[in-house]
């Protein structure tokens, strides 16, 4: 998953916990915001769109743009407004009748 | 610069008359109030809808059954000139109900209007069971639902954007930000707005939603007309879940769920607040169990424009001939209405359809 990232960390954790992101573990800074953390961690896309299936991730990081959706605990979430938090267990909202709605 | 017609009200119901205006060769001038109007067309339910409309009378029904049956026409030949599709789905819509009670009282009145209209009422009973395999995200506590075939929704305000585009497109003029403050006529009909300017036209409509209260009596019309708040709620885009429109919750053409609406008569307040957004929620989720997990993403208020028996308004006025009335609870539904045959009423063709019952006589003082 990781090439070269745009994004990295300002102040590098010593704190890291783990994240599972779709089947995977991720070791990301406790604390952090989701989105951003998962950004650095070189996630993308974030999900794709329930009705023509487009990749999305973050664009507004300010809770205003519901693009960086992710799902967690069967709950649509944004990824902006959440911090890292130990054993989250993450998954993709599934484009096209995928999920359980 | 004079027009043949001046339309006070950039709104759904003013730019669907413009544009069935412009397709026979006439000069229209719009003028659009300002983001601190009122905008029900900027803040409806965009439902294209026939049942529970004229229980009380039958032309009104016939009215929105004339417009529902012209809207796929209407909706296809502004889509071609404007390459925006307006998101219309006329697989007809649903009255839920959560008793049986209040189902077959609802049956009892429309069998009663279906007689009235020669039987052209088409719509079918379905129990929970039979509800349940057309929409199975329904949820235990709806007993049923009546299936009205003429009903269904569009996306209003890609409508919106469409009209506008096409009434530009057909040589009208749309001012923007503008706020009538005078109508009279001698001649010719002289406008003036707020901002100094003036308007000249043969004719007028006033189409200006809950801004008839005021221009209204200006013009000789008794526009008995009052808001009615209307909240409704905006889910995340989700997977296919609603099939079929109800007056509870429609899946728009985008994925998102509008859930409305109430009915609060409140003045001219559009604010949302936390009891109605609340009551919406959980009738949405007795209704379609799945949405207790969706986002929300915006929430709204908008007023109603109401007159004191809910049907619309269509009036030439008493004292200032050449000036009309126009003005409905529906303009989505009646967009197509006032598209291809309103005109002919405003033109005095052949042609015209009769309004005669929608006319201010009725509020007559006894």
């Amino acid at each position: 998953m990781k090439t070269v990232l745009p994004f990295r960390e300002i102040t590098p954790s010593k704190d890291h916990v783990a994240v599972r992101f779709g089947g995977e573990t991720l070791m990301l800074p406790r604390g952090e915001n989701l989105a951003g953390a998962l950004l650095v961690a070189g996630v993308m896309p974030f999900r794709h769109t329930p009705v023509s299936g487009a990749p999305r991730g973050p664009f507004c990081m300010m809770g205003a743009c519901y693009d960086c959706l992710v799902e967690i605990d069967g709950m649509t979430r944004q990824a902006c407004m959440l911090q890292v938090c130990e054993d989250m267990e993450i998954t993709m909202p599934a484009a096209n009748g995928g999920r359980d709605v | 610069m004079t027009s043949d017609y001046a339309i006070i009200g950039g709104g759904i119901v003013g730019l669907s008359t413009a544009w069935g205006l412009l397709k026979r060769g006439l000069r229209v001038t719009v003028l659009d109030g300002d983001d601190g109007s009122f905008r029900a067309s900027r803040g409806n339910f965009g439902l294209v809808w026939v049942q529970s409309k004229g229980m009380n009378q039958p032309r009104y029904a016939q009215w929105s059954q004339t417009s529902a049956a012209a809207w796929a026409d209407f909706a296809n030949e502004l889509g071609d000139a404007t390459g925006r599709d307006v998101g219309l789905a006329q697989n007809g819509g649903y009255d839920l109900h959560f008793s049986e009670e209040s189902l077959e009282a609802t049956v009892a009145q429309y069998e009663i209007l279906k007689e009235k209209l020669d039987g052209n009422y088409p719509y079918e009973v379905l129990g929970h069971n039979a509800l349940r395999r057309e929409e199975p995200a329904i949820g235990p506590r709806v007993v049923g639902a009546i299936l009205h075939h003429q009903d269904g929704h569009a996306n209003p305000l890609k409508l919106l954007r469409g009209l506008a585009d096409d009434v530009r497109r057909l040589g009208g003029v749309i001012l923007n930000g503008k706020t009538v403050t005078d109508v009279d006529k001698t001649d010719l009909f002289r406008i003036s707005c707020s901002d100094g300017s003036e308007i000249h036209s043969r004719k007028v409509v006033l189409s200006a939603g809950l801004g008839a209260v005021t221009l209204g009596p200006m013009m000789g019309f008794k526009a008995p007309i009052r808001p009615q708040r209307g909240q409704v709620l905006i889910t995340e885009k989700l997977p296919k879940l609603i099939n079929r429109p109800s007056l509870i919750a429609r899946q728009v053409d985008e994925g998102g769920i509008q859930i409305g609406a109430t009915n609060e008569e409140v003045g001219l307040d559009d604010h949302v607040t936390q009891p109605g957004l609340s009551g919406l929620a959980s009738e949405a989720i007795a209704a379609f169990p799945a949405l207790a997990k969706a986002q929300l993403v915006r929430s709204w208020g908008a007023l109603r424009i109401l007159s004191p028996d809910g049907l619309p308004i269509y009036q030439e006025s008493p004292t200032m001939p050449g000036a009309y009335l126009v003005t409905c609870h529906s303009g989505i539904t009646l967009a197509a209405a006032h598209a291809k045959f309103l005109p002919d009423w405003l033109e005095g063709t052949d042609a015209a359809p009769n309004l005669e019952v929608f006319s201010e006589d009725r509020f007559a003082v006894s």
